[in-house]
């Protein structure tokens, strides 16, 4: 069967599959569509969180980044995973207690005030709407790469699938289509991995793989990749190359960000208990984990297989760089998608693949674009086509489950906050339905219009959608459930101090509002104060925010009786004797 | 002291042993002393540094929260604030 038919063949029935359950499990009420009626298994709902989670960029660009980065690229490893501690610990079970429908409502209501409610909704909204587009990108880009289809049509299919679970099950629907997607895109993950990993290191697990001996050979994978590395003039791939402190800050940065992204905070409060909401931030970790720890296992050996393609060290042509005419097909079709660049600088007919440091070649593969790594993996590693077709329909769930999530996100707090709980309070139960209904149709075509037209801003999902969650909502919420004392005005100003000095930041090396040409300093290390990305800026906006809020709050009168009975009672999970 | 601030109290005190322990194994093994570490090897090649950053840390996270969720049941029981 050709390839093209079997790619039908999967990402068809995978559809089948995500429409039947969306017919299944439609919302009757608010409390379906917003929270899935609280009852959802905290297993269920720790795969339902992996696959809200694990977005097209975990899928599809991360191992490329690890492979390309090294050992730097662990900022993003434990950033994105570690966050669920702070998540667990810090948040879920207390905003479960509080048991309401959103992120912004909690916080409206415990600084009382529909001010810090409006800022909480911007944040999400921004946030949200960064991540969402390049959901839909991925969705395109996925369905142009593998069926072949135009980028807008495949866009077109991807918002109508997201369109019919997401509109009519709302909550509910996106639950049990992400549990399938998951299961979808952890098998198209972990199989081409195994593969690899039995391949080059005859170790069925690729978290152990990675620490092997290569087959037939007394040398480690890892020294042998350190080793090609070197000698071609690239850094080693296990050493540490950027600033200590900015690794510190862009691994907490993106921690902090991660527990406050409001998608996946919602997520929690579908449990049915305190507890559940414990246990299954839990269960989330450990089926995010399956591919986070499998990723560098990923990043590592495609890196291995891509030298060893272009200059390899064993075999009858060992030390000889490959001739341009006998590439093979997996790099043609690569450099049809402009994704793979070849400029014969020296005019020999041969690749020569070399980094900076290499005296005797010029580097003539122009561009590697890192999502190739996850893309072409079973075409590199000559896996069959059944696996290839595999990775499509992972690599679209992926983006579907992510994109699904973060609309809902969007849509519930333009229907629950905005609407619903400040300009009518008084909308029946089925008014809100409706208006939720339609908050979630037009949040699908305004992310599929930028999906379309990708703005300036679309590009830093790491810098703006973690930022903000940084600097603003995860340190509102944290306050609010840990410190009784700090206030309405505490906690508006520290949210817009923190927001405010990320935002310069980020805008001061990367251009106002992202336009091109309009940034204060370029953006390199050099440049940075104290050598910190402007995407690790957001722990540092969260201190801000932190320090702003406390002091403020110190100065000014304490949060009124009952707000402070409400903190009371969302630190215990029960009843509470008196 | 009444119950209620002693089982928060308890709570505190479990949340900043686990964060602790999540700092050493991601911060502390996983970057300031990774280059040190990284002499030492683990399962076949990991530099284990190198492992703590890429992938000790993240299990590490995993075990922690179980153990934390798992902690804070028996507290909740012990206070008798648990749902019913």
């Amino acid at each position: 069967m050709s390839l093209q038919l079997m790619t039908y063949l999967v990402v068809g029935a995978t559809f089948a599959l995500y429409i039947f359950i969306a017919i299944k499990a439609r919302a009757a009420t608010t409390g379906e569509f917003y929270v899935a009626g609280k009852g959802v298994h905290p297993v269920l709902n720790g795969m339902a969180t992996g696959a809200d989670w694990m977005s097209a960029a975990s899928f599809i660009s991360m191992a490329g980044l690890i492979a390309f980065k090294g050992y730097d690229a662990s900022v993003f490893l434990m950033g994105w995973t570690g966050g669920y501690c702070l998540l667990a610990m810090l948040l879920a079970p207390y905003l479960r207690k509080y048991g309401k429908f959103t992120v912004p409502e909690f916080i409206g209501d415990r600084y009382y005030s529909n001010i810090a409610r409006v800022v909480a909704v911007i944040c999400l909204i921004t946030a949200s709407l960064t991540y969402v587009i390049g959901q839909m990108k991925g969705i395109g880009v996925a369905f142009s790469r593998f069926l072949e289809l135009p980028f807008e049509m495949g866009l077109l299919v991807g918002m109508i699938i997201v369109f019919i679970y997401a509109v009519l099950g709302g909550m509910k629907g996106v639950t049990y289509t992400q549990i399938a997607q998951y299961c979808v895109l952890i098998f198209a993950y972990t199989v081409p991995a195994i593969f690899i990993s039995l391949h080059l290191t005859g170790t069925v697990l690729p978290q152990l793989g990675l620490g092997a001996h290569m087959v037939g050979s007394d040398m480690f994978l890892l020294d042998k990749l350190d080793k090609t590395l070197v000698d071609l003039g690239f850094g080693a791939y296990t050493i540490q190359k950027g600033s200590t402190l900015n690794i510190f800050l862009y691994t907490l940065s993106l921690m902090i960000g991660t527990a406050g992204l409001p998608h996946v905070i919602t997520r929690f409060f579908t449990v049915p208990k305190v507890k559940d909401a414990r246990s299954s931030v839990g269960w989330s970790l450990v089926f995010i984990a399956i591919l986070y720890t499998t990723a560098p296992a990923v990043g590592a050996m495609a890196r291995l297989n891509l030298m060893e393609t272009i200059h390899p060290t064993t075999g009858p042509n060992a030390g000889q760089w490959l001739e341009y005419d006998k590439r093979p097909s997996w790099f043609k079709n690569w450099e049809k998608t402009g994704l793979l660049k070849f400029e014969d600088k020296n005019g020999d007919g041969r690749i020569q693949y070399v980094g900076k440091a290499n005296k005797e070649f010029k580097n003539e593969m122009v561009k590697v674009d890192r999502d190739i790594m996850v893309l072409a993996n079973p075409e590199i590693a000559n896996l069959p086509n059944w696996v290839i077709a595999l990775v499509a329909a992972g690599g679209i769930a992926a983006a579907l489950s992510t994109a699904a999530g973060l609309l809902l996100a969007i849509a519930s707090s333009i229907s629950h906050d905005l609407l619903k709980g400040i300009i009518a309070p008084n909308m029946s139960d089925k008014g809100e339905l409706l208006a939720s209904r339609i908050a979630m149709t037009g949040s699908i075509l305004v992310a599929g219009y930028f999906g379309l037209h990708p703005p300036g801003f679309a590009a830093q999902v790491v810098a703006l959608a973690f930022g903000l969650a940084a600097s603003s909502i995860f340190p509102a919420l944290m306050m609010g459930i840990f410190v009784k004392r700090v206030n309405n005005i505490g906690a508006v100003l520290g949210m817009l101090s923190g927001l405010g000095i990320t935002l310069v930041y980020i805008f001061w090396f990367k251009g106002w509002f992202f336009i091109p040409g309009t940034n204060m300093a370029p953006n390199n290390p050099a440049h940075w104060f104290l050598g910190i990305a402007p995407e690790a800026f957001g722990a540092v906006g969260a201190l801000v925010n932190f320090a702003v809020a406390y002091i403020v709050s110190g100065i000014t009168p304490a949060p009124p009786e009952h707000i402070q009975h409400l903190v009371e009672d969302i630190r215990v999970p029960g009843v509470v004797r008196r | 002291m009444s119950e209620k601030t002693e089982y928060w109290r308890a709570n505190i005190r479990l949340v900043i042993g686990c964060l602790v322990v999540w700092f050493i194994v991601s911060y502390v093994c996983g970057i300031f002393l990774a280059p040190a570490l990284n002499h030492i090897r683990i399962l076949g090649g990991y530099p284990l540094g190198f492992w703590f950053a890429q992938q000790g840390s993240i299990y590490a996270f995993v075990v922690l929260i179980f153990f934390y969720a798992w902690r804070m049941n028996q507290l909740d029981r012990k206070f008798g604030v648990q749902e019913d």
